[in-house]
């Protein structure tokens, strides 16, 4: 659950282009385009971003999607021309490898606020535990998976991460780094 | 040896120097407006019991009596410890939204997202170091505090290449050099007792390429900024002359909104161009701050 953790190898997939861990490339626009197969399109992760948490596309129209490793999303307000070869490009955004998309936290910290759905607003007790890095029960009658999980700062609900909910319980996906005990 | 006593001759009330040198600095934070407000900032921090008191020369930058790194508006991306004088170079810069900029030596990017910041996160700023540790320092920062119009570079800045950046010159660069530090040294003591001639001497070699590179990189017309902490002539007014002799740039008047002195033209039997003066030299008894050196130049050619 390290956002910046290792694992770039790239997609074993015979003649066909495959990714390179150490350049982004930008993603296709829609599957028509797509080149490197399994390769997330910018369409596909737009789309995902809607589902899951009601957040519209058009809250990324300035961003442009690039992918460095095998399913590892980068959102950067700008263009340029693909692939770029350097240490970094925007903020990580998305992890596509598994089944299920999983957003960093540094990205529902920035576009969460247009979350409508999928959202856990947290008490500020519950909050700090969530920080800290620890698991809680949690009553929830929506769907499992990845919730934005927000909490009250400052007079406003702000959001603060990314929590998988499972069997009750509300685990927390707070990398390791940025971890803090407030309580 | 008493490294200080070195800057007797330059600076006007020596014994005041002394002292403000000795005394240690509060904790400053610059509040993160990509992210929420001056207003807000202070009163997530006041709930958190601790206390704040506003900086009067720069809007976004607050004192705290506690460390800056352990509270939820740090935890939300709100605010940045950065000290009071190093958010200067930035605001001399002054990036419009949608130019491109160059953040040369950058890690841990205070001044890297305090450039996107001024700029609303538009535009492009490009951020080299050639440091991959101190860089993984500034991706946190840049992560937290909600950055996406940054692109990361591990290279030596002398011979940063714009190939990745479509070949465009930028508009404006910063040049925000490793040097000696005796200007943080109310943050680390231990500056003085690790300095040395040869060290000074030997960066400066590296301060010129870089700027040189810098003024290089940017268009005719645009604008770069020079600066360091460190009050070595060596370090500053002597890479200013070598770059004024040797690349297409001039200096310009700088209007800093803190207590500064002139740039020297003399040290130690060298003299430098003498438009030196125009950079601006931060002692730390002038503003109760820790020490900074800062130029502007335009790109002529």
């Amino acid at each position: 659950m390290d956002e910046d953790g290792g694992g770039d190898g790239a997609a074993d997939s015979g003649d066909a282009p495959t990714n390179d861990g150490q350049r982004f490339d930008r993603l296709p626009a829609t599957a028509d385009e797509r080149t490197v197969p399994e390769r997330p399109t910018r369409e596909e992760v737009l789309a995902w971003w809607d589902e899951r948490f009601g957040i519209e596309p058009a809250v990324f129209a300035e961003h442009t999607f690039w992918e460095r490793g095998s399913g590892k999303i980068w959102a950067f307000r700008g263009e340029l021309t693909t692939p770029v070869e350097i240490e970094a490009l925007g903020m990580t955004c998305l992890r596509t490898r598994q089944e299920h998309w999983k957003p960093t936290m540094s990205a529902i910290q920035r576009f969460g606020e247009h979350a409508t759905r999928n959202v856990v607003h947290l008490a500020r007790e519950q909050a700090a535990t969530f920080l800290a890095g620890e698991d809680q029960d949690l009553d929830w009658d929506g769907d499992w998976g990845y919730l934005v999980v927000t909490h009250d700062l400052a007079g406003g609900s702000e959001p603060l991460g990314v929590g998988l909910y499972v069997y009750g319980e509300l685990r927390s996906q707070v990398p390791k780094g940025r971890r803090r005990d407030l309580r | 040896m008493d490294v200080l006593a070195r800057y007797e001759p330059l600076v006007d009330d020596f014994e005041a120097f002394r002292a403000a040198c000795e005394r240690p600095l509060p904790s400053v934070v610059r509040v993160n407006t990509l992210r929420t407000t001056v207003e807000r900032a202070r009163r997530a921090m006041t709930a958190d019991g601790i206390d704040v008191e506003s900086v009067g020369w720069h809007p976004h930058l607050l004192k705290l009596d506690d460390q800056p790194g352990a509270n939820w508006p740090y935890v939300h991306g709100w605010i940045h410890g950065q000290e009071e004088v190093s958010a200067l170079p930035a605001r001399v810069l002054d990036p419009a939204p949608g130019e491109r900029v160059w953040d040369a030596c950058a890690a841990p990017g205070s001044k890297t997202t305090q450039l996107a910041a001024l700029m609303d996160d538009r535009g492009l700023v490009v951020a080299t170091d050639d440091n991959l540790g101190r860089l993984s320092a500034l991706r946190s920062n840049t992560e937290r505090l909600g950055v996406t119009n940054v692109a990361v570079t591990n290279e030596d800045a002398r011979v940063h290449s714009l190939q990745p950046f479509d070949e465009e010159p930028y508009d404006r660069a910063l040049v925000d050099v490793p040097c000696s530090c005796e200007g943080t040294v109310r943050k680390n003591p231990d500056t003085l007792a690790e300095w040395t001639i040869e060290h000074v001497r030997g960066i400066a070699g590296a301060q010129k390429g870089i700027l040189r590179r810098g003024v290089q990189a940017t268009r005719p017309g645009g604008t770069v900024v020079y600066s360091t902490c460190t009050f070595a002539p060596e370090e500053n007014e002597g890479v200013l002359d070598h770059v004024l002799a040797e690349e297409s740039c001039r200096l310009v008047e700088v209007d800093l909104p803190l207590e500064s002195s002139p740039g020297v033209t003399e040290w130690e039997g060298e003299e430098y161009d003498p438009s030196v003066v125009r950079a601006r030299r931060i002692y730390p008894h002038q503003n109760d701050t820790g020490g900074f050196f800062c130029a502007k130049l335009e790109v002529t050619g």
